[in-house]
């Protein structure tokens, strides 16, 4: 097991490293910072004093080494905009952000999963079909628009809730659900085919005829060998929630990070795009990182291979 | 992304039988279902009518009437002369919808040749040339595959600026892991064959053999792949330009026109209604399609 951790570990480094490096790399392909951010008309000596302060004057291993130092050592500069840590300012953003991912990844594990084993379990039924189709509409149907038609109907037509902005657990209905239709039913499907292809193993037939009631089978021999499909999805469905969530927010005015990448992106402030990235690698990074432990623990084969 | 995983694997599991003729028996047998065939001549209509939309007599997708704001459409107050309504600048929607198609949908296939080209070269590669060529295009697809695109988007965007190159960049490279993964596994198998085998010890270059041997006998689970990709590129691009980082006014795209309309929602639906449901049939009927393809190419894949 420990072997299989250190390579996993090794592998959630090299994908840092790597995202850092090409960070830095299209940092220096976009040109001359100095100079943009002085402009057209800037006296050369200034741009020079400039490129000088930052350190654009050394060699770019140079530059890279102390860019890669500062990173670690948690500097990741000021916003262009606010003049502020971009720490400070991206930190503020992540509670609303962890908020609504939450909520939509409950969502979607508490409705999905029941609903896939429902439609396996009434294979060829008009359930199922109807499941499986509501899955494709979730999965066919983008965030934004989505969004925009539950606005429309909730918000303008009924008035039942508020069309956008963070004020209470009413506003986080109706982005919490646009958030989590995709999961929803990605989770489905997958769940659909994770235990039709568990029902057709020789085990469960057996333990059907040794008379075991469903709920027992669905429990200790559906669950733990579906399980393994299912902790994949969740390690995915964490990426998509983050494209998801910076489409979402923007549609629901919400303030997290997804609508502060947007702007910043807007505006090309790009400390603050920098450290969003940064964090965003680092808990995809991590979430697979766990997930592959999670595999290697639910099966021994997989531990044992690598 | 996540249904392509294990689209990938049913594809990659597919292509295990290089048995021609049972292929050829069962694309006989094999009906096309009459949703399919609903499916596309909407997708053929909305084509056509997209190319044609400069020749339909219709007024120019950009020309702002401010008099004509947010004119209902047909049967809901509107006239024949603007027969989807307006947006908020008086602009025909019907002619934008349709101009808008050609740029969502050629972006997107542009970006589809891209990076299906990329990906596959990549990817056989990878998977006939094995040691240290395969470990590094692997780890690269692994971290594309772990990062979420629309994120790699944004620092592109902020460090190169918005404009139709950097865009056309983007979809060209979202995606690419998903094919050389595919042409990665399936080169791998095809490698082993013996035909391949047979081919190698004759002498031929490996360049002859990935494009006359390996090439065509991977061809068809990666242009269902491709069809699969092609929504997902729609919705790059339709949320990019939707966040106003994408393709840039006036051009009209699905995407921008929605993100225009969303500040008008309550006083013009319609103007956020047609784009979007546009966008939501033709996703439905190309992966209603690519579903299709792939159980048609595949005979051995049992049918759940």
């Amino acid at each position: 097991m420990a072997r299989y951790v250190l390579a996993r570990l090794l592998r959630a480094l090299g994908t840092m490293w790597l995202a850092v490096t090409l960070i830095f790399v299209g940092l220096r392909l976009s040109g001359d910072p100095a100079a943009a951010l002085l402009g057209p008309e800037a006296d050369p000596e200034a741009i020079e004093a400039l490129r000088h302060a930052w350190g654009l004057d050394q060699p770019l291993p140079v530059q890279y080494a102390r860019y890669v130092s500062n990173l670690m050592q948690g500097d990741f500069g000021r916003s262009l905009r606010e003049q502020r840590p971009v720490t400070d300012v991206v930190h503020e953003r992540l509670p609303a952000t962890a908020l609504l991912a939450a909520a939509a990844l409950a969502l979607a594990v508490v409705i999905g999963i029941p609903a896939g084993v429902i439609a396996a379990l009434h294979r060829g039924t008009l359930l199922d079909r109807s499941v499986m189709l509501g899955a494709m509409l979730g999965q066919g149907l983008p965030n934004f628009v989505l969004g925009l038609a539950l606005i429309l109907v909730f918000s303008f037509h009924l008035g039942w809730l508020p069309s956008g902005g963070l004020q209470g657990t009413r506003s986080l209905i109706l982005p919490a659900l646009t958030l989590s239709t995709y999961g929803i039913a990605s989770l489905a499907r997958f769940t659909r085919s994770a235990v039709l292809e568990v029902m057709g193993q020789d085990y469960l037939r057996t333990a059907r005829a040794k008379g075991l009631p469903t709920s027992q089978i669905l429990i200790h021999h559906l669950g733990r060998n579906a399980a393994l499909t299912l902790v994949t999805v969740l390690g995915l469905q964490l990426s998509v929630a983050i494209a998801g969530a910076v489409v979402t927010e923007t549609v629901f005015a919400w303030p997290g990070m997804g609508r502060l990448l947007t702007q910043a992106t807007e505006l090309r402030d790009f400390p603050v795009v920098q450290y969003g990235i940064v964090l965003v690698v680092l808990s995809v990074v991590g979430v697979n990182f766990v997930v592959d432990l999670l595999y290697g623990l639910i099966d021994p084969r997989i531990r044992l291979q690598a | 992304m996540v249904q392509t995983v294990t689209r990938q694997q049913e594809l990659v599991q597919g292509a295990a039988t290089p048995s021609i003729g049972a292929r050829r028996g069962a694309r006989r047998r094999v009906a096309v279902p009459v949703m399919l065939l609903l499916a596309w001549s909407m997708l053929a209509a909305v084509i056509v009518l997209a190319l044609l939309q400069p020749w339909l007599g219709l007024p120019d997708p950009a020309a702002q009437r401010l008099t004509d704001r947010l004119q209902p459409p047909l049967g809901f107050g509107g006239s024949w002369e603007h027969p989807l309504g307006t947006d908020h600048l008086g602009r025909d929607l019907l002619s934008r919808l349709l101009a808008g198609a050609r740029v969502s949908l050629g972006l997107a296939s542009l970006g589809v040749v891209i990076s299906l080209t990329l990906g596959t070269v990549l990817g056989l590669l990878a998977g006939f040339l094995r040691g240290l060529v395969d470990q590094a295009i692997s780890f690269a697809i692994d971290v594309q595959l772990s990062v979420p695109f629309l994120v790699i988007a944004l620092a592109a965007l902020t460090l190169f600026g918005t404009g139709l190159p950097v865009l056309i960049a983007l979809l060209g490279l979202s995606g690419w892991e998903q094919y050389a993964r595919l042409a990665r596994a399936l080169s791998l198998r095809a490698s082993q064959e013996l035909y391949v085998v047979a081919a190698r010890s004759l002498g031929v270059s490996t360049t002859r053999i990935l494009w006359r041997h390996i090439l065509p006998n991977t061809a068809a689970p990666l242009l269902v792949l491709a069809t699969l990709q092609f929504t997902s590129l729609l919705f790059l691009e339709s949320a990019l330009s939707f966040l106003g980082l994408g393709v840039q006014p006036p051009t009209p795209s699905w995407g921008n026109m929605l993100g225009d309309a969303r500040n008008y929602l309550q006083i013009g639906p319609w103007a956020v209604l047609f784009p979007g449901l546009t966008l939501l049939l033709v996703t439905l009927a190309v992966n209603a399609t690519g579903d299709w393809l792939r159980d048609v190419t595949d005979p051995t894949l049992y049918r759940r």
